[in-house]
């Protein structure tokens, strides 16, 4: 089937199963390849993206529901060669290590602080309950969050 | 050799923000996964949903005729294929049992996820789709999955070797004949207890990935692989495979995260390549988690006993363990050997006397193989031995920190008696390097508040108190940055533990260093580059790092162990030392003075007492190109390899509290604060070296308090994703609270230490003995791990009959 | 990763969907928010041969007043239920328990009406609905019927949707200021609780409702029954597991998840009578 998806600005249009993943159609028909997969249960959030403007699980979307929606990856992150705030921080504060859960980390991180701006360190680990991380223990990548709520 | 060098440009020890980030960041850097390789085949491998079977027919017929489908294999197909089994590379005795492991089983499947039959396909779907039409026909066999009932032999797991035990391994050391029984005998206190490791899935973020890339005419391979150790893999396929080991190139291009999980050589590595050379074509597989969870090794998985004698002080007399360790269904690169390196520690960081007794029987299950995970060996030891520790505190009726100063290695016990540093040598006859336990201890209880927290506990422990506090300490040492080559020929290691680096300054003056270290989230191109910048004088910025493909840096050893910094950082200042040599040389014949009379600073020669009489080393790198007017007898070019063979291995030590409280009603540990003091000598970059420990914690204190590979009795993985197995996230894990002191090795010349693996050597048994602190006033003094809701009210059940 | 391949159909209106569902039988399923079926498709643990997508049915997506009751849309997704000013004036127990579904991402896709109608006894909007007396609308192809919350839910994934028939609208009662509480109980923030508890009271009324203790979402009767008899808190709560059927899984023995309903109850109507 036929789908069109507008991924960091760009009308993607390819011919795809219906079972196709959006993560899937992103990675491997737009060759989008910073969003990560992680598991196959919706449970670690690495393959985070925006849909619509609002942070999703693209492994649990199939490309065809986001058929005429507007996604945004990490690619789409950064403007004129500068990195978004987020992505600044997550540097600063050392928010990454093997950075293969970052990518979903960073994005679910700026949908968190698009519906609450100020969120105290506790809302900060709430609101990323959907994102797994092996590496930091997650301290500075709260961190590099409040940091980035500060900017 | 000095032990601190002198600080000529003070990059080291800089909090320096790691140039890995912003590929990591953008979405730029490419994990294997990631490659576009075009005209790549799809490899989907079927795996037996039985732990214990034999094969009795397989039809791949329907299979092989659904469209996009290549080809499908079963393990019989591809016998003749291999030149060798599956390597392990760890005999860890002349009589240890090792059952031939292909990558597709043949007659029997001996766990649920091993591989039995391989699909090639033209997509990923495609060949996923085709397994669920392969007919395999199996006879069940009985399940192996308590390590004592394995035991018993009473179902054996491979035939061919008649038994389900692979090995025993001992050392006992005694200052005199019998001095163990006799201590315990003489003892004025003693505990024996007996701990269960349960076995833990690593679940590194990214699963494995790979990708073998031949060119048939030229007679090469390459093989992508999410590995911690492309060299290893390297010499091993060419192994496994029958390749002459120069035409077998590995890269491991980003890799995310390892903890030891991608320190193997896995049936899928070497399917892919041989299934690649068959087919003349690229051929790539792609992990799924689920399947990650049966197909990536697992760690831990021992019963632990482990018994104390102590004087009336309280003083250690003697230490004997009694090992089972489970080594699954199959033996896979060091999974013998994982025990082992936990054997040197279950005296803690004691004054123990020469009254040791270990040994460790190590038997086949019919489950997933086991081998390193992040510690491996050491935090079961550390585990062990520190909650012995307050079990033995508990008996004697004394506080636990008291109790581990009194036995504490002293400061003064590194140094002689002239006060030159010589370090501590062991009941085991290791030299620990360096070591300040009660200075790290110090600062613990400081940050933590120990004496507050007791009296804290005092009030709020009350009969009836629906939330118990309780404090629990550990003061490790890790034995890490493995290893002396001829210390891992005594336990006998199928190679050796130095690291290789090459330094070259190129005509530009800008730097290349080249390391035989595997990063897969360490921040090595960025340490590295400081290390290199502070010898040579250079920016860090004017550094690159070059690694993880063996053509590019063809001798290493990788990553694993805490060993990069402590064996490849420090080959990475020989290096340099080389090259400053070097250039001395060029240097002397350009100021026309003596190489003895120079003197090297911030990156520049000067003749001493003169110093406007200097060259910089960037003028000299120039010199070493052109090669116009060099000095006799010296090559052009400024370039030295240098292989650093640890004298030592590196002991990091230090001390954890953790306080937790728990609620009697529900059973659930809530961990209030978490503080963290290590030593690992110098840092190079505290940002990392922090990052490090907050991981690691959370890693140990996920093994307290969430994670347990969980099987029924068929022999079925019950956690078998990321929905069930519970690694935790952000909301679960409270923040840490880090500090340090820094004792120097005095072994290598940066005066380094790994801290790769301390966090997870600490926490486990911090956060347990912090639960049974809270609930040792109601007569708990022992859980297993995880020590989850149910079983912390099933304890308190036991105690209270039921009655909160 | 991958499910097995399916046909998909999308639906512009209920009746387009009802009517696909028709023609494609038993095999075919509704495709709401996904985030209930696709992970279940991706372990190919559900392998439906053809979907019906009902995510662009705009028009069943809504929180309205509706005078004694607040009728919900069943495509209304849990971050909408949370953060609707109406429900959280009217019936504020739904938009707190809506807060706690999954994580971030999750709410920001799935919705009430495909939690309820996977009638999954761990989901935490099934019991909380069914705590609140709600009354579920579903629409087949001779029209809508009503459902009472308590009706429907008959067995482990099991409700009283016929095949062809479509959630398509909540109604929940207004609580009128009683006083609430949701007990999530779990052991990792994002996971399906162990126990959970959602209950209300109201001068001498009061629903309480248990997740994950049975097959179905459990309606504790006899907790009310008590309560509205005189009993004590601590004794009413001691009723908690009466009407409930929990089985052992890898988190809670039979005997812990009866004992975690008894004190998740207990703290439930404590802050509940507040």
């Amino acid at each position: 089937m036929k789908v069109s998806i507008t991924i960091n600005g760009t009308v993607q249009s390819h011919d795809v199963e219906p079972r196709t993943l959006l993560v899937h159609y992103i990675r491997e028909h737009a060759h989008l390849t910073g969003t990560n997969i992680g598991c196959d249960t919706s449970s670690c959030g690495a393959c985070t993206v925006h849909l619509d403007g609002e942070a999703v699980k693209s492994c649990t979307i199939l490309a065809a529901q986001a058929d005429g929606g507007s996604v945004t990856t990490i690619e789409g992150l950064s403007k004129n060669g500068e990195m978004h705030p987020m992505q600044k921080a997550f540097m600063e504060n050392h928010g990454l290590q093997c950075g293969y859960c970052t990518p979903g980390m960073v994005m679910a991180a700026i949908g968190l602080l698009n519906e609450n701006p100020k969120p105290t360190d506790e809302e900060v680990r709430l609101g990323l309950e959907g994102n797994l991380c092996r590496c930091t223990g997650y301290h500075n990548i709260v961190k590099s969050v409040l940091a980035a709520a500060k900017k | 050799m000095s032990i601190t060098q002198e600080r000529t440009t003070n990059v080291i020890g800089q909090r320096m923000l790691r140039r890995e980030d912003p590929a990591l960041l953008t979405g730029e850097a490419k994990f294997v996964n990631d490659l576009v390789i075009p005209g790549a085949l799809h490899l989907a491998v079927l795996r037996s949903p039985y732990a214990h079977a034999r094969i009795k027919s397989i039809d791949v017929s329907d299979a092989a005729s659904m469209p996009g489908v290549v080809a499908v294999y079963t393990g019989k197909d591809l016998h003749s294929t291999w030149a060798a089994p599956m390597p392990c590379a760890w005999p860890v005795t002349p009589d240890m049992k090792n059952p031939a492991h292909y990558p597709l089983a043949v007659d029997k499947a001996c766990y649920v996820g091993d591989g039995v039959a391989a699909v090639l396909a033209t997509s990923e779907a495609a060949s996923r789709d085709a397994l669920d039409a392969i007919d395999v026909v199996y006879e069940p066999l009985a399940a192996v999955i308590d390590l004592e009932d394995a035991l018993t032999d009473r179902t054996i797991i491979h035939e061919s070797i008649g038994t389900n035990k692979s090995y025993t391994w001992n050392l006992k050391v005694e200052s005199a004949e019998g001095a163990v029984d006799k201590a315990f005998k003489t003892a004025a206190f003693t505990v024996s207890e007996r701990y269960v490791q349960q076995r833990l899935i690593p679940m590194a973020m990214e699963p494995r990935a790979v990708a073998a890339v031949p060119q048939p005419f030229g007679g090469d391979v390459t093989l992508y692989s999410a590995t911690q150790v492309p060299h290893i893999l390297k010499v091993m396929t060419a192994i496994t495979l029958g390749i002459p080991e120069h035409q077998m190139r590995v890269v491991a291009p980003s890799v995310g995260g390892g903890f030891g999980s991608k320190l193997d050589v896995y049936a899928e590595e070497l399917l892919c390549v041989a299934l690649a050379r068959k087919h003349g074509a690229p051929v790539r597989w792609v992990e799924e988690r689920s399947e990650n969870t049966q197909a990536t090794i697992h760690g831990r998985g021992q019963i632990q006993n482990i018994e104390l004698a102590a004087d009336k002080d309280g003083k250690l007399t003697a230490v004997r363990v009694r090992l089972i360790g489970d080594m699954g269904a199959y033996l896979q690169l060091v999974t013998p050997g994982v025990p082992l390196l936990g054997a040197f520690l279950y005296g803690g960081v004691y004054d123990l006397p020469q009254a040791y007794d270990f040994s460790c029987t190590s038997v086949f299950t019919t489950m997933t193989p086991t081998d390193a995970y992040r510690g491996a060996g050491r935090p079961e030891a550390t585990y062990a031995i520190e909650v012995a520790m307050d079990a033995l505190a508990r008996t004697m009726g004394i506080d636990p920190y008291e109790l581990r100063k009194r036995n504490y290695i002293k400061k003064e016990q590194f140094y002689d008696a002239a006060g030159n540093p010589v370090g501590y040598t062991a009941f085991h006859g290791l030299n620990y390097d360096s070591g300040d336990h009660l200075a790290a201890a110090e600062k613990a209880m400081q940050h933590a508040d120990y004496t507050g927290l007791r009296k804290k506990q005092k009030t709020q422990n009350v009969p009836g108190a629906r939330k118990r506090l309780g404090i629990g300490m550990t003061s490790y040492f890790e034995m890490c940055g493995l290893a002396p080559s001829r210390v891992l020929a005594s336990l006998n290691y199928g190679a050796g533990g130095w690291e290789s680096a090459t330094v070259r300054v190129l005509p530009t003056s800008k730097v290349q260093v080249v390391t035989g270290t595997s990063p897969h989230g360490q921040g090595h191109e960025t340490s590295w580059a400081m290390i290199a910048a502070e010898k040579l004088g250079v920016a860090p910025e004017d550094v690159d790092v070059l690694h993880s493909d063996t053509a590019i840096a063809p001798l290493g050893l990788d990553t694993y162990g805490s060993r990069s910094l402590a064996v490849g950082g420090v080959a990475i200042a020989g290096a340099c030392d080389k090259v400053i040599d070097k250039a001395r040389l060029i240097a002397a014949h350009q100021l026309e003075c003596a190489a003895e009379d120079l003197e090297f600073a911030k990156g520049v020669f000067s003749v001493k007492g003169s110093p406007d009489k200097a060259v910089p080393i960037a003028a000299i790198a120039f010199a070493a190109f052109t090669a116009h007017n060099l000095p006799d007898g010296v090559e052009p070019n400024l370039e030295a390899q240098y292989t650093h063979d640890p004298k030592n291995f590196s002991w990091p030590f230090g001390t954890h509290i953790c306080v937790v409280e728990v609620d009697t009603e529900t059973g659930k540990v809530d961990v209030l604060k978490y503080v963290a003091v290590d030593d690992c000598g110098n840092q190079i970059n505290p940002l990392i070296v922090e990052g490090q420990v907050h991981g690691g914690v959370v890693q140990g204190m996920a093994q307290a308090l969430y994670e347990e590979a969980v099987y029924d009795q068929d022999g079925n993985l019950k956690t078998s994703n990321l929905a069930e197995y519970l690694v935790p996230a952000a909301c679960d894990v409270p923040p840490i609270t880090t500090d340090f002191t820094v004792t120097p090795s005095t072994t290598n010349q940066l005066g380094v230490k790994g801290i790769g693996e301390a966090g997870t050597i600490g926490a486990a048994s911090a956060v347990m003995n912090a639960v049974i602190d809270a609930l040792s006033g109601l007569g708990i003094t022992s859980l297993d791990m995880p020590a989850s809701p149910n079983n912390v009210w099933k304890a308190l059940q036991s105690v209270q009959g039921g009655k909160q | 990763m991958i499910p097995a391949a399916f046909d998909y159909k999308r639906a512009g209106s209920a009746e387009e969907a009802i009517a696909l569902i028709g023609q494609h039988g038993d095999e075919a399923k509704f495709l709401a928010g996904g985030h209930s079926l696709i992970p279940l498709m991706k372990l190919r643990l559900a392998q439906p041969t053809v979907l019906v997508d009902i995510g662009r049915v705009k028009d069943l997506s809504y929180v309205k007043d509706a005078g004694n009751h607040i009728a919900i849309g069943a495509l209304t997704r849990h971050m909408d239920v949370e953060k609707s000013p109406v429900l959280k004036q009217h019936v504020p127990l739904l938009a707190h328990a809506a807060s706690h579904v999954g994580d971030a991402q999750v709410r920001h896709r799935g919705t009430i009406g495909g939690s309820i109608a996977h009638a999954d006894p761990a989901s935490d909007l099934p019991a909380t609905t069914l705590a609140l007396g709600a009354t579920y609308v579903v629409q087949g192809p001779n029209g809508k019927r009503e459902i009472a919350a308590k009706d429907f839910y008959r067995g482990f994934l099991e409700s009283a949707l016929a095949p062809d028939e479509m959630l398509v609208e909540i109604k929940v009662p207004k609580m009128n200021g009683a006083g609430w509480s949701f007990q999530k109980f779990n052991r990792r923030a994002q996971d399906w609780a162990i126990v959970g508890v959602a209950a209300w009271r109201n001068n001498g009324t009061s629903g309480v409702a248990l997740v994950n203790m049975g097959s179905t979402p459990v309606l504790a009767a006899a907790v009310s029954a008590a309560l509205s008899s005189g009993a004590s808190v601590a004794d009413a709560a001691n009723r908690a597991a009466d009407d409930a059927e929990p089985q052992s899984d890898l988190n809670a023995s039979v005997e812990y998840r009866t004992h975690l309903a008894k004190v998740l109850v207990r703290r439930a109507l404590e802050e509940a009578s507040k």
